[in-house]
């Protein structure tokens, strides 16, 4: 059992959690995740890191309901236990492991889409640490689904460029018109990081490719244990199996394919969107009344 | 009771057409009259073969004889001196090719049903309350042990029982390794028989850190160097799974063996109470022959659907036991035997819609000694399915060797580890079990954790 620090909800459908894993908080790095079981009965849900502490051995973790386990998580209080946190799970982003004075030597294009504004996070503020320069770019639907704002400001100040999709905040439009603006601004870039939903790091990383840019981007397929054992979240990366869990979840965003990764992607989202509306609404969306299409 | 002493007591089992549509446990066990009518038949054989046939060596005359006499507490107890695993051993191992392949009585007429005696022993055993005695005084030493299967869960017994200070840490959320996550319900019963197993190592003392990754949460260096421990035994399992490289062997709706068992045994999505999904197919394709696959088939047939299994080899091939080929075929798994996919189809939305097979022929013997598939050209059809499960076996997971200094592996990437007693190219770090072979069976697995147990043993007691 883990204790959640402190619980809150950042907007109508994102929960932020910190919780006390010392293990985990001890050797995790920007870009590894974690898996997360609420209780007995739940799903292992993979999450990336958002942020940790070392010295309170706590990890953040940011969650958005989209399924029945995600929904039962967020119902956590501050106080209450958790049933399992696992992790740090996959690989560190490439910068955590490579000489500081090559890195020192970059700069870095973070852009992150939706709940991928929480991961990004970590890596902003690893390069920020260690005097690393970087523009971000935040993108999302509508200002009142933004979240960690305040945390930006306080990290990236004026090399934070915010956006949103319908324009109800700051800059109108998709992240990828930002880039391209930062772009044709004259703004090199060695690396740029895209995580968010698969279609908006298919474009984010097609805007940065076309650019010349080396760009990765982290894959969140499904996963079952997390620890390379079961092969739900195999993808083809440069025409080879590989596995997020154990060889990602980054990669290098040339060599992936998208729209292979979004297929299967789509394996369980009838079941599991069933599942959280039977948790919500009571039993009633079992399938099989042939009043769905689906 | 009148018995043919040339045949087993046969066991009862759930009727196949019943069983085929619930996981509950397909043989149900000898009681006691069946047992003792059965431990009738052991010979007690001075020079006892069986016992060369038992990778951790149980005395099984022994235990037979006191099955005989009633004295079940008896047979507990010398059973519990070679396994710390009875109730699972007696249900999932390979009798045929161990203990009940070298049995006497098999020379003319079938082998004692040891498996089965084995099984009623320990089931019995724990009705009564029967528990392992811990008694040892205490060394004051540490050891981790990596993963909690089968072999970790005996190396830390065993080294618990000598009086060492034993760890285990387990990646996933249960005790159990594949005894949790591999084998089906209907094969090893979860709570009645995996739990109270796990929980009578812990009444040794020692204690299951769940949650843990070792090459990630921690590495087996600081282990060693920041927490204190004197010895590390790694049995972490097999790893990764192995798909064929066919053509659009991404669709949905292809899973591992793995992936599907998991979902089904350590999620239990086949209960309406727990949250994981699984799809159900109406038409699953399971590919590969051994015990995995046949759990896979007769898994995805309980969840109600028409399972074929492929195997590119003859039914006289097939690496699963004997015993699971019976019970599958009597539950209306159809073989396929002697084909071979080579592709995959999908339709329109990307999921499975079938499977293009090619048939086999078998030629000449290769390095395995069994004689080798090969195709017959023109002879490809297709099966209609909407599920394929690969079950073709699995390569090691790098999590521990790519992050423990000094620690070999060989060409396959298994960890190195000498078989006599587990001891490995890094001082104080042990291994066995599937990490080591590669995927095998639970009593193999538990033969590598007694043998490096004893070979911890020497080393701290040498070095203390």
């Amino acid at each position: 059992m883990f204790k959640i620090r402190k619980s809150e909800m950042l907007c109508e459908n994102i929960c932020k959690q910190i919780i006390e894993a010392p293990r985990i908080a001890k050797t995790c790095e920007p870009g590894q995740f974690v898996i997360v079981r609420a209780d007995e009965t739940a799903e292992r849900v993979p999450l990336t890191i958002s942020d940790y502490d070392r010295e309170e051995g706590t990890v953040t973790i940011t969650t958005q309901i989209i399924g029945a386990s995600s929904y039962k998580l967020a119902q956590f209080k501050t106080g209450e236990f958790i049933a399992d946190i696992t992790g740090p799970l996959g690989q560190p982003s490439e910068f955590c492991n490579e000489p500081i004075e090559e890195v020192k030597k970059r700069k870095y294009l973070f852009v992150g889409g939706g709940l991928g504004t929480a991961p990004v996070y970590p890596q902003v503020k690893w390069c920020k640490e260690h005097g690393v320069d970087f523009d971000v770019v935040i993108g999302c639907k509508t200002k009142d689904l933004l979240i960690m704002e305040e945390e930006y400001v306080a990290v990236a100040g004026e090399h934070y460029h915010l956006t949103t999709d319908d324009g109800s905040y700051k800059h109108k439009g998709m992240v990828t018109s930002v880039m391209e603006e930062l772009i044709a601004a004259g703004n090199h870039y060695d690396v740029c990081v895209a995580i968010g939903p698969m279609i908006m790091m298919k474009f984010a990383a097609k805007t940065a490719l076309d650019a010349g840019i080396h760009t990765i981007v982290s894959m969140n397929p499904i996963m079952v244990d997390g620890t390379g054992m079961c092969g739900a979240c195999r993808l083809v990366v440069d025409g080879e199996v590989k596995f997020a869990c154990v060889d990602g979840p980054e990669f290098d965003a040339s060599k992936v394919d998208f729209d292979g990764a979004m297929k299967r992607m789509s394996l369980y989202k009838t079941e599991e969107g069933r599942a959280y509306l039977a948790m919500k609404e009571g039993y009633t969306h079992h399938g099989g009344c042939g009043q769905c299409d689906t | 009771m009148a018995t043919d002493m040339l045949k087993k007591v046969p066991v009862r089992e759930q009727d196949a057409k019943v069983r085929a549509t619930n996981f509950e446990e397909v043989c149900l066990g000898y009681n006691k009259e069946e047992a003792m009518s059965e431990a009738e038949r052991c010979l007690n054989c001075k020079n006892a073969r069986c016992i060369e046939g038992c990778p951790v060596s149980i005395n099984i005359p022994g235990f037979i004889q006191a099955v005989k006499g009633d004295d079940l507490k008896a047979a507990a107890d010398i059973i519990a001196e070679s396994s710390a695993l009875p109730a699972v051993c007696g249900r999932v191992c390979p009798q045929e090719s161990q203990c009940e392949g070298k049995c006497v009585r098999g020379i003319k007429g079938e082998p004692v049903s040891i498996g089965k005696l084995e099984r009623f022993v320990a089931d019995t055993a724990r009705e009564m309350g029967i528990k392992p005695e811990v008694k040892a005084e205490k060394k004051g030493k540490k050891v981790a042990v990596i993963g909690s299967g089968p072999s970790g869960l005996t190396c830390a017994g065993d080294l618990a029982k000598l009086g060492y200070d034993v760890t285990i840490f387990e990646a996933l959320h249960k005790a159990g390794g594949v005894l949790v996550y591999g084998i089906p319900e209907f094969r090893l019963p979860k709570e009645k028989v995996v739990a109270p197993e796990v929980a009578n190592v812990e009444a040794l003392g020692v204690k299951i850190e769940t949650d843990v990754v070792i090459g990630k949460s921690t590495t087996i260096d600081s282990l060693l160097e920041d927490e204190g421990f004197d010895a590390v035994y790694i049995a972490s399992g097999a790893g990764l799974p192995r798909f064929m490289n066919i053509p659009v062997e991404q669709a949905l709706g292809v899973y591992s063996a793995n992936e599907f068992l998991t979902r089904n045994n350590l999620m239990k999505a086949y209960r309406d109470d727990y949250d994981t999904p699984i799809a159900r197919g109406k038409k699953v394709v399971v590919v590969g022959g051994g015990n995995v696959a046949m759990d896979a088939a007769r898994t995805a047939l309980r969840l109600g659907a028409e399972v074929h299994v492929v195997y590119r080899r003859s039914e006289a091939e097939l690496p699963a036991r004997v015993e699971e080929v019976h019970h599958a075929k009597e539950e209306g798994i159809i073989f396929d035997l002697l084909q071979n996919p080579v592709e995959i189809l999908e339709d329109e939305n990307g999921w499975v819609r079938g499977i293009r097979i090619i048939k086999m022929e078998l030629g000449e013997p290769d390095e395995s000694g069994r004689r080798s598939p090969v195709e017959i050209p023109g002879s490809e059809y297709e099966i209609e399915c909407d599920t394929v499960i690969m079950s073709l076996g699995t390569s090691p997971n790098p999590l521990i060797s790519s992050t423990t200094k000094g620690l070999e592996t060989n060409r396959r990437k298994c960890i190195v580890a000498d078989e006599a007693n587990g001891a490995t190219s890094k001082e104080k770090v042990y291994a066995g079990g599937d990490a080591v072979t590669g995927a095998a069976t639970v009593i193999l697995a538990m033969g590598a954790g007694r043998a490096a147990a004893k070979g911890i043993d020497e080393y701290l007691t040498k070095n203390s």
